[in-house]
């Protein structure tokens, strides 16, 4: 193992290349927390180390947001989302592998072209629903649409392609019925599975925007991306009040991300098999 | 026939299997399938809010003459056709070079470089905002090492409001593309690779000989995925240029401008859906043309 030119050459441009695509991808999380200290002038001319106004910033953040209701708002609609997601997607992903009629692909396939309709085509027919449904307004409106979807039960089906057949034998020959099967033995040998797709459905519904802009008009209803947005629309936005409320609404998803990393990244390496 | 074959053991898995799908396919009929036809319908229609008269082929007409719309499809175009590859050869390129087990420190670049995939499109779009703002750090960094010589006006330029947006959404989506090659790369026999070097095949060869074609399906999934997302682009745009869709509609996109159909001008519903079926269509037909692709190079 000589370090001949080549080697050292090709050392150089990946580590090179490599570190700066790093670099690059943290700058802005840098930037925004030493932001979340600075003061509006500052952050604009660039200033790069921790400055003394984070208390101002804090405070001026919630006095402009109601920060409790908002938190709230957007964890009632990410928690109802995630939770029912989840449970409607794994019963049809185990349905699809024990269901045995000759409609199972057909319907499968089915389901799965729905991944190709972009949400722009349904907002108004889903606006005008809710309309309907007197819904408007409401965060049940925001997260009845996401529940039925057929990315995480195709994700689930995938998954179940691994599960041990022997299982279900041996618990239908014990006399276990479908349903029990699915909750006694199904949910707990597939944990990280569950644990996989929580993060992708709660990443979606913590950071969805375009429906709840949408349907949420009210400043008693709006989540915390409504906010920020709002925050930053300003005419002479405070970019350290925004800084402070990017920080906090992108602290979930963050803390989330790092401690089920290693789930997230075998959810992705699921659904590619 | 069939009414035997649908007896005893048979019907017992039907019934359960439908009881276990039904849930997930009743929601995604009431609210994906069921809304698409009724924007179908409504695409056929034209007038003010609720109140909607039979057009034929009117609301066709108007999208025809409409320069809006044309800039509209254009811009999105534009990102998906210039953006699309940047990303995905970006993505294999650090795929295959963080798969490389001893390049040291690869769990932190990786963790690293799909950070940004879970920040929410509205955060980053503000943060980008603020970074390229005219004095902004963006500008007095390149300014500061000699690449320009002026502030480049991102926001108010036509050009670099796009070239914004591009660069926007390279930085979210690049990592969160990586991982399915990193994963599918972690399926792919090391041995292959092994050989390859031993026979002295040049990296960038292994790269274009070896890693694309193994990773062909991967390929194709994740750009039918930036495919769909790129034509349904609007939360980056809408906060990027505030909702307006940037200087002289430069950056706007077609979801951006179904939106302003709806919810910003005088409601036009009718109208709006035409627009948004030209997005169904426009996924659908560059899906198939990529599938079409990626078979026929198999031959």
């Amino acid at each position: 193992m000589s370090a001949n030119p080549a080697r050292i050459a090709s050392a150089v441009f990946t580590y090179g290349f490599v570190g700066l695509m790093a670099f690059l991808s943290v700058f802005p999380f840098i930037w925004m927390a030493l932001g979340a200290t600075n003061s509006s002038i500052d952050i604009i001319k660039g200033r790069l180390v921790p400055g003394e106004v984070l208390a101002t910033n804090i405070a001026n953040f919630f006095t402009l947001v109601n920060v409790p209701l908002v938190f709230w708002n957007s964890a009632k609609v990410t928690i109802f989302a995630t939770v029912l997601t989840l449970a409607v997607s794994s019963l049809a992903g185990y349905g699809f592998e024990i269901f045995r009629s000759r409609r199972r692909e057909g319907l499968y396939r089915a389901m799965l072209l729905t991944l190709m309709i972009p949400f722009a085509a349904l907002m108004i027919p889903l606006f005008i629903m809710m309309g309907k449904m007197g819904l408007i307004n409401t965060h049940i409106a925001v997260v009845l649409p996401t529940i039925g979807s057929a990315f995480i039960v195709f994700y689930f089906r995938q998954s179940t392609k691994a599960f041990p057949s022997e299982l279900r034998d041996a618990a239908k020959v014990d006399g276990l019925k479908e349903w029990q099967i699915f909750l006694y033995i199904y949910v707990p040998v597939m944990r990280s599975t569950y644990a996989a797709a929580f993060i992708i459905v709660f990443m979606t519904a913590w950071n969805n925007y375009l429906w709840p802009l949408i349907v949420l008009q009210s400043n008693e209803t709006k989540t915390i991306t409504l906010v920020i947005s709002s925050l930053a629309s300003a005419y002479y936005p405070d970019y350290g009040v925004v800084m402070v409320g990017t920080f906090l609404a992108t602290l979930p998803t963050l803390t989330v991300f790092f401690f089920m990393q290693r789930q997230f990244v075998q959810g992705m390496l699921g659904s590619v098999k | 026939m069939a009414l035997a074959r649908r007896g005893g053991i048979g019907r017992y898995y039907d019934v359960n299997g439908w009881l276990f799908v039904a849930p997930a396919l009743g929601l995604i009929a009431l609210f994906m399938v069921y809304p698409i036809l009724w924007s179908l319908w409504m695409s056929f229609q034209s007038g003010r809010g609720m109140m909607m008269k039979f057009a034929g082929f009117g609301n066709l007409v108007r999208l025809w003459n409409d320069p809006v719309f044309l800039k509209a499809l254009t811009n999105t175009m534009t990102y998906f056709v210039v953006q699309v590859p940047i990303m995905i050869l970006l993505a294999l390129i650090l795929a295959s070079l963080l798969n490389n087990p001893r390049l040291v420190g690869r769990g932190f670049f990786r963790t690293a470089i799909f950070l940004p995939c879970v920040t929410s499109l509205v955060a980053y779009s503000v943060l980008f905002k603020g970074m390229f703002a005219p004095d902004g750090i963006v500008n007095s960094t390149l300014q500061a090492i000699g690449i320009i010589a002026s502030p480049i006006p991102w926001l108010t330029n036509p050009f670099w409001a796009k070239t914004l947006v591009i660069i926007a959404i390279t930085w979210r989506w690049t990592g969160y593309n990586m991982i399915f090659y990193l994963a599918a790369l972690q399926n792919i026999d090391k041995s292959i690779y092994e050989v390859a070097r031993i026979d002295g095949v040049p990296a960038w060869a292994r790269f274009t000989h070896i890693t694309i074609p193994l990773l062909k399906p991967v390929i194709l999934f994740t750009t039918v995925i930036s495919t769909i997302g790129t034509l349904q682009l609007f939360d980056e745009v809408y906060n990027l240029t505030e909702g307006k869709g940037g200087p002289s509609n430069a950056t706007l996109t077609l979801s951006l401008y179904i939106y302003n159909l709806t919810f910003r001008f005088m409601p036009n519903f009718g109208y709006a859906a035409t627009v948004s079926y030209v997005i169904v269509i426009l996924v659908a037909l560059l899906a198939f043309l990529q599938f079409f692709l990626a078979r026929e190079r198999e031959k």
